[in-house]
């Protein structure tokens, strides 16, 4: 036992030192518990792009791809339902799809590359169920729309480029995800030219 | 012998003493009703479910592709497995009922009131985790409703600016609700929760003991010594431990040991309880489609979504509240001010007198309006968002929070009832 007295600056010091230092230290160790949380190496493999087939769409058919477990819409528009397009835009939430929620490429009036095929992400902006197509008798929804797609969780609807209404729950319009035409009859989903 | 071993024990650990001190010696006031069953009711509860929930992770499997399977698995095939279960499912729904009475309870005779608010803090701190494991142990079954509820729930998350996104996407750990997700809920639900849980529950009873039980009444049990003789005071015939009457410098006035007497009621409260409990599993275990929702008898399918999307029923009042608003983010944060403002209730409540019976008219009818907005809201949200439902959620929402508003006004210069001298 040293007789020295108390050193209060140095003790302080070295209280705040150590503190510091191992207050580092738990940020360190809380870094794999967090990161872990992380989509792993396979789920991000199973995020990759996919293709799908077109040449046998049929007008006003849709069907439905999987990409990263949610449903991605390809709808082959009639030439009557794009004409509807430009007709309601004063009953759209945003009608010049101002916000985010495609590629540059989809902000347009038809939300797509080619005007007649649309692809979109079938999960209703508000609270992520999928809506339904519905090709013929949308008037029930909308007065004077033939088609639309209708969220049956809480009631939103969009229009035939997947523009919501106004009134309704859901705030954005559908998402567009990025995508490309390999061919004339081949989509890739997940990837554009940007991207890849 | 026995009188040895417990010395032995007593000498190195002291366990007589703790039990006298929280439980034989315990001053608990002699004017208990009712409501004061809902405590002890949710200890049991939760010994129900920690004990089922053990025997149901023996065959439960925590992945995508089994979850559905074993959870039939156990229904069909495993002795009793069915009874677990519905011990277990049925325990989730009797432990909102009795949480929400308790809590009902403390609101009417003012016991979060100072100086039990960190004790009110407490309870509210258990009430979140008790949302928290009863979101993920929902996901388990891996039914439609299991997907789909959590669907909304996380996406809540993505509501908040810049960050949401790639929060709901660290929450899942996936690009969609998957078996990465199932799995982590599976850990926090029988591991970390519980154990927060049990943490909470145990700091929410010493901090209850050290200020004591509220009693119907409100007006404290324990009072400054100062020599003066108490009539009839039937704490006279009884011993307290020596740390609630601080060495004679307080006097216990009307209150009894918390053993027998409280232990021996208890009881009672847990036959009425059982008998409810036992009915529902027994006859009724889906509850009428509200305890186990009809949807969730189907395999999860990120492909197609159920016609209706209902969370729960304990969820619904909140949930109801989140629809009502149409601006998403300020549907979430109305939502959590629904559940931040009751833990606000110690500091927006400013008057004096705790009980209920001897405050004003006007407290009345406030409390009542709250209980008939929670109620309302509950029941709307259970049921599809029209225009009509969704109005009618709009003006109960303003009713649950009027209450608060409104209990802070007038609360400053209640006018109150005279406070009695003695329990009644």
């Amino acid at each position: 036992m040293s007789n020295a007295p108390v050193d209060h600056g140095r003790r302080r010091f070295l209280t705040i030192a150590t503190s510091v230092v191992g207050g580092v230290g738990a940020i360190g160790a809380a870094v794999p518990f967090i990161a872990s949380w992380n989509p792993s190496e396979k789920a991000k493999q199973a995020g990759a792009a996919v293709t799908a087939d077109i040449s046998k769409l049929e007008d006003g058919q849709l069907i439905r791809v999987e990409w990263r477990g949610k449903p991605v819409w390809i709808v082959k528009r009639t030439p009557a339902m794009l004409e509807t397009l430009s007709n309601f835009d004063d009953k759209l939430r945003d009608p010049g799809s101002e916000d985010p929620q495609q590629p540059d490429y989809a902000k347009n009036t038809h939300r797509s590359k080619k005007p007649e095929i649309f692809v979109a992400v079938g999960i209703c902006t508000h609270l992520g169920c999928s809506p339904t197509y519905i090709m013929k008798d949308f008037e029930a929804q909308v007065e004077g729309m033939p088609s639309g797609f209708f969220c049956p969780c809480h009631g939103s609807t969009y229009d035939m480029a997947g523009r919501v209404f106004s009134g309704v729950p859901a705030p954005k319009n559908l998402m567009i995800p990025p995508y490309m035409f390999v061919d004339d009859t081949t989509i890739l989903i997940g990837e554009d030219e940007g991207t890849a | 012998m026995f009188k040895n071993f417990m010395s032995w024990i007593e000498y190195r650990m002291p366990f007589m003493e703790k039990m006298n001190l929280h439980v034989m010696q315990y001053p608990a006031p002699k004017n208990f009703n009712f409501w004061y069953f809902f405590g002890s009711l949710a200890m049991l509860v939760l010994v129900n479910q920690i004990l089922t929930g053990i025997w149901l992770t023996m065959n439960f499997v925590p992945s995508a592709e089994g979850a559905f399977a074993s959870v039939e698995y156990i229904m069909r095939d495993v002795e009793y497995g069915w009874l677990l279960r519905y011990m277990h499912s049925t325990g989730a729904s009797a432990f909102f009922v009795v949480v929400y009475l308790h809590m009902l309870r403390g609101m009417m005779y003012g016991s979060y009131q100072k100086p039990r608010e960190l004790l009110w803090i407490f309870g509210m701190l258990i009430f979140l985790v008790l949302m928290a494991e009863a979101f993920m142990g929902y996901l388990l079954p891996w039914g439609q409703m299991s997907f789909w509820g959590a669907q909304v729930i996380i996406s809540i998350f993505g509501v908040i600016p810049v960050i949401g996104d790639d929060l709901t996407l660290w929450i899942r750990g996936d690009y969609v609700i998957s078996g990465a997700t199932l799995n982590r809920f599976f850990a926090l639900h029988v591991i970390a929760l519980p154990l927060v849980l049990v943490v909470l529950v145990f700091l929410h009873i010493i901090a209850l003991h050290e200020v004591g039980s509220n009693n119907p009444d409100g007006i404290d049990v324990k009072r400054e010594n100062n020599g003066e003789k108490i009539e009839n005071n039937v704490s006279d015939k009884f011993t307290f431990h020596q740390y609630f009457t601080k060495g004679g410098k307080k006097i216990i006035v009307d209150a009894i040991p918390f053993h027998p007497y409280y232990t021996v009621k208890d009881i009672v409260g847990v036959v009425g309880f059982l008998f409810i409990f036992c009915f529902v599993i027994f006859f009724a275990p889906e509850g009428g489609g509200y305890f186990l929702e009809p949807p969730n008898f189907e395999p999860a399918n990120p492909m197609k979504t159920p016609d209706h999307i209902a969370p729960v029923w304990y969820f619904t009042p909140f949930y109801a509240i989140l629809r009502a608003v149409p601006d998403q983010l300020f549907g979430a944060i109305f939502m959590f001010l629904a559940i931040l403002f009751l833990a606000l209730l110690p500091w927006l409540d400013r008057c004096p007198v705790r009980s209920v019976r001897y405050r004003s008219t006007l407290h009345k009818a406030n409390l009542i309006n709250f209980c008939i907005s929670f109620v309302a809201l509950g029941v709307l949200g259970v049921l599809p968002a029209t225009p009509f439902y969704t109005l009618l959620a709009q003006i109960f929402s303003f009713t649950y929070f009027a209450y608060f508003g409104l209990l802070w006004f007038y609360s400053k210069n209640e006018k109150t009832k005279p406070l009695p001298v003695r329990l009644s």
